[in-house]
């Protein structure tokens, strides 16, 4: 379970998150939406540590993230995250994009490493691409390589920031597949998105993020078909 | 122009300057070795070091980059002989051109580092990689293949600049040919079978760099 207590977070003077408070259960796939600016990223770069915050707690299965003793390394290998730029790693083939951190972090053997790799690249449809360099492959197929090299770690949860949005529009729905998959296998999910339609038919719970603060937050069907909120209203009526 | 020439000399000392030609591989070879692994660390302390470790490796990256490299071989040489310090000539050269690859190779190192997102990094982080296995894992290969042409560039620089040596003492390619030119008289036929061999020597570094540089780098 993660859970976000009062979380405030600061870049300079600017407060970016002005105490969120949020709980992820189990299997729970949460969709976060919002206006850009809003924070969306700036959380999830918090869950798993890679900013800061001020002040408030992030607690992951009983670990306290932002306390001074927790091991950021063995706390990231069960947090997986996939980012808006793929951020495959360029010098490296399709299979040892995904097999590198098991072996350093897990210390799999090559082999090991290899096999999972394989498996979770065929798993994401990527197959017949093992020993292609990702520059040489479109952004969707990109993204999916980044989807099972975060999976390759065996995560409990995984954070999505915008995956689909650096895409063209017909590599979109191959990358929300895969993100379906991932539901269907039970995955923990939080999802940052600007896909509306996604997110009401894929997630148990939506949150609206508003100027740092989630103004909203709801079952996925009802917060988008009859939100409650003026702001949340006034947001869905723009994308729409 | 009444000068003759006289190949036999040069041809009959073929040997020593092929053996000379080795060492001056050699010490350009090894130079290029430290230079990038102080080049490495000069560029990582400009980049993150605190305020006297930025201090000390801009220092160094500007007396080598902003003098010659004459005297810089010279305060190896001469420099730290005053003080009592008496470095072999090998030594001396080595340091020298060690020195100097290093200040040039840091300011690449740098702008290297500079062009890799930093997103590469969070996403290595976010795998539970530590920061060092970031570093040398993901960042560094990929600042090696962006500054691969002016790291070959360095090599053959310090081929060249090694001649320098011979003004130290130095037996490589220059300073052997000096020492045969002037026990013959043949200065003229040394110095061009030199500067051919010199040439040839690039050649071989070119070469070498560009295969390499299609087997190390598939993307
Ligand atoms: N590294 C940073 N340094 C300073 N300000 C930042 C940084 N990252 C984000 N911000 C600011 O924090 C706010 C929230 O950004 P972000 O979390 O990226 O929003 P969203 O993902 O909802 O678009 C924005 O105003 C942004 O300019
Ligand atoms: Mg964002």
């Amino acid at each position: 379970m993660i859970e976000l207590k009062s979380v405030e977070k600061k870049f300079g003077d600017i407060t970016v998150l002005k105490g969120i408070d949020l709980s992820v259960e189990k299997g729970e796939v949460i969709s976060v939406i919002g206006a850009s600016g809003s924070g969306k990223s700036t959380m999830l770069y918090c869950i798993n540590a890679l900013e800061k915050i001020q002040s408030g707690q992030i607690i992951v299965d009983g670990i306290d993230v932002h306390a001074d003793q927790t091991n950021l390394n063995e706390l990231r290998r069960h947090i997986g995250m996939v980012f808006q730029q793929w951020n495959s790693f360029p010098h490296l083939s399709v299979l040892d994009n995904v097999a590198l951190a098991p072996k350093l972090v897990l210390g799999k053997s090559k082999d090991e490493a290899y096999s999972i790799a394989e498996k979770q690249l065929k798993h994401v449809g990527l197959g017949d691409k093992l020993d292609v360099y990702p520059t040489r492959m479109s952004g969707g197929q990109q993204q999916r390589l980044a989807i099972a090299r975060a999976l390759a770690m065996e995560p409990d949860y995984m954070l999505f920031d915008e995956v689909t949005s650096a895409l063209d529009p017909e590599l979109v729905g191959e990358v929300l597949d895969t993100l379906r998959l991932l539901r269907d296998d039970g995955m923990t999910m939080i999802v940052v998105t600007h896909e509306i339609s996604f997110a009401r038919d894929v997630s148990d719970r939506v949150a609206f993020f508003h100027q740092g603060v989630i103004e909203e937050i709801g079952q996925a069907q009802q917060l988008i078909n009859d939100p409650q909120k003026e702001r949340t209203q006034q947001f869905l009526s723009n994308v729409r | 122009m009444d000068y003759t020439f006289h190949w036999r000399p040069v041809i009959k000392a073929l040997p020593d300057l092929m053996e000379a030609a080795l060492t001056t591989l050699e010490a350009a070879a090894l130079s290029m070795i430290i230079g990038i692994v102080l080049g490495l660390v000069l560029a990582l302390l400009r980049l993150h070091g605190n305020r006297p470790l930025y201090l000390f490796a801009t220092v160094w990256v500007e007396i080598a980059r902003n003098t010659p490299a004459l005297l810089q071989l010279f305060f190896f040489g001469f420099g730290l002989g005053a003080f009592g310090w008496h470095l072999s000539p090998f030594m001396i050269v080595l340091c020298g051109l060690s020195f100097n690859n290093a200040g040039y190779l840091a300011e690449n190192f740098r702008g290297g580092f500079l062009a890799i997102p930093d997103t590469q990094i969070k996403a290595a982080r976010s795998l539970g990689m530590s920061a060092s296995q970031s570093y040398l894992h993901i960042i560094i290969p990929q600042v090696f293949r962006l500054i691969y042409h002016p790291l070959t560039n360095q090599l053959v620089w310090a081929v060249l600049m090694s001649s320098l040596g011979m003004l130290v003492g130095f037996r490589e390619l220059s300073g052997e040919t000096q020492f045969l030119a002037s026990n013959t008289f043949r200065l003229f036929e040394f110095f061009l079978a030199a500067a051919v061999i010199y040439y040839l020597l690039v050649k071989i570094v070119l070469g070498t760099s560009y295969l390499l540089c299609r087997k190390l780098f598939r993307y």
